[in-house]
């Protein structure tokens, strides 16, 4: 095993969310996009806690990031979730390009 | 043979994510987040991150697409069962190609130093977690707190608000 591989598939996880983000509509779909560039940053985070040359002292701190990140990921998610059911209520649309009520 | 496996996770995280971004069913796509899902936790598990492939699997499989299939079931499912791109998925296909291919030549070419792994065990991540990173710690369990509750009071029907 070697780092890069997992650098590789950091990297391609977090380009086929970076697609998913900007070409489709649901706003469902762009947070499942997100969630998925989230997970392309821990797959990166624990490549490099498990490669890293730091004594055993310091190794965990890759873990401990993803810990973090785990967490606001899923704080963010309950929000997420919450506006899109607000927005199905009010607008009975979760079509992105068609909400522009913030357009000036 | 961490290879082999690392393949096979590799290629159910990378399906799945395409199974994401070009489904055209919302419970399909929801599902194929699960299988990405799953073979991250594949990943965390030949990265030597046992603890996290199990946290993983909870969070991600067991909350995060439940959540999501949930909210999908309790909304009339029928309005989000086909899904389409916009006009401007050629553009996103070439921004994220570029965006690949600029990282991949970076890490090809930056290479890596260390080929050899080490594991941390649980007792020292939990001492780790509880000692140097106890404030950080806290924080994030009041970001959470914060988080549910503004999702409740956001999904919560006003007074005034008919059905």
């Amino acid at each position: 095993m070697e780092l890069i591989y997992f650098q590789l598939l950091a990297a391609i996880l977090f380009c086929i969310g970076i697609y998913g983000v900007l070409a489709r509509r649901s706003a469902v779909l762009i947070l499942m996009s997100i969630e998925l560039m989230l997970n392309a940053v821990n797959i990166n985070l624990i490549g490099y806690a498990a490669f890293s040359s730091f004594g055993s002292a310091h190794r965990n701190l890759g873990q401990v990031l993803v810990i973090f990140i785990i967490t606001i990921a899923a704080a963010e998610l309950a929000l997420a979730m919450a506006i899109i059911l607000r927005l199905y209520r009010n607008k009975n649309n979760v079509n992105v390009d068609e909400l522009d009520i913030l357009k000036g | 043979m961490s290879v082999v496996f690392f393949a096979i996770a590799a290629i159910l995280v990378i399906s799945g994510g395409i199974g994401v971004v070009a489904a055209r069913n919302i419970v399909y796509a929801a599902l194929s987040l699960l299988v990405a899902m799953v073979g991250t936790a594949g990943v965390f598990l030949i990265g030597l991150a046992e603890f996290l492939a199990l946290v993983q699997l909870l969070i991600y499989g067991g909350a995060v697409v439940i959540v999501i299939l949930f909210s999908l079931m309790l909304t009339k499912i029928q309005d989000f069962e086909f899904l389409t791109a916009n006009k401007q998925w050629p553009i996103a296909l070439i921004v994220a190609m570029c965006l690949l291919g600029l990282l991949g030549i970076s890490i090809l070419v930056e290479g890596s130093a260390t080929t050899t792994m080490g594991s941390t065990n649980i007792s020292e991540l939990g001492l780790s977690l509880f000692s140097d990173w106890a404030i950080p710690f806290e924080l994030a369990s009041l970001v959470l707190l914060i988080a549910l509750i503004g999702a409740v009071v956001i999904v919560r029907r006003d007074n005034g608000e008919d059905k």
